[in-house]
């Protein structure tokens, strides 16, 4: 079973928490791989900026750089979103199959309690 | 998304439905994720109260956790602090999350609405911003389909 680390949660989290990141990490999910000048092309705070954020995205390892001559080339890293959505879908089935057996115990003591009182 | 909210309607009237999730027999006939046992199931039912369950899956390994009531309000709300104390997460033990059911009377009977909140620090501190669901939704259903793909 994968052992998570609330630590690498709280950081995935963190730095999806912001509309620019998820909007980096969105983009790089469709096209790959993107150039750091095209991925600040459609926003209007400037390049030191966008760079903060590839910082955060970079640290919390989402994403991962490489330099080739003058551009440098941006790839996501897909890894830690992934496990922080099982984390998440963990839950979500405890709860799911906790509640099914729970409406069918509670139905079963609703259909008891109108049969001792028809 | 970083609490996790279920809603579900049930064939059954309020009071049964918050006898079922209060009591510890109500309890033990349905907690946990599959048909492996409840084995402890204690609740001291009043605010400041404790509930402590424990509860073994079909493979065999034991899960336990335990929180306060926060808010009780028979037969339409409660609300309590949730931790892990023992299961596959040592990450997460002494991690306090928060449990909120809601009952609300429906013709067919209840209409339960299940939040699990704070799930993670950072989660919680940044969750009201606003974009966020809705962008940690489209998240969820890209990569746990991702994710569900390579499992095969």
């Amino acid at each position: 079973m994968v052992k998570y680390s609330h630590k690498q949660l709280d950081r995935t989290f963190a730095a999806l928490g912001d509309p620019t990141r998820r909007a980096i990490i969105a983009r790089l999910e469709r096209e790959d791989s993107a150039s750091v000048s095209d991925l600040a092309k459609p926003f209007v705070i400037k390049l030191p900026a966008v760079m903060k954020h590839l910082d955060v995205l970079d640290d919390a390892g989402l994403i991962v750089r490489s330099k080739k001559g003058r551009t440098v080339t941006v790839h996501l890293r897909a890894e830690p979103i992934k496990e922080a959505m099982e984390w998440l879908s963990r839950y979500e089935r405890f709860w799911s199959k906790s509640l099914d057996r729970l409406a069918a115990y509670a139905e079963a003591r609703e259909a008891e309690t109108k049969r001792k009182k028809p | 998304m970083t609490s996790l909210t279920l809603v579900r309607r049930l064939k059954a009237r309020p009071s049964i439905v918050f006898e079922a999730l209060t009591t510890p027999k109500g309890i033990a006939s349905w907690w946990g994720p599959d048909a492996g046992p409840v084995l402890v199931a204690e609740t001291d039912l009043r605010v400041g109260g404790r509930f402590r369950v424990r509860f073994r899956t079909l493979d065999g390994s034991e899960h336990e956790s335990t929180g306060e009531y926060l808010e009780i309000v028979a037969p339409k709300r409660l609300v309590m602090s949730w931790q892990w104390t023992t299961g596959g997460e040592p990450a997460e033990a002494g991690h306090l999350s928060r449990l909120e059911i809601d009952l609300k009377p429906i013709d067919s009977g209840t209409e339960l609405t299940l939040t699990h909140a704070r799930l993670t620090t950072e989660a919680s501190r940044i969750s009201h911003e606003r974009g966020w669901a809705g962008a940690m939704e489209k998240l969820v259903q890209r990569f746990s389909h991702d994710s569900a793909d390579h499992q095969t």
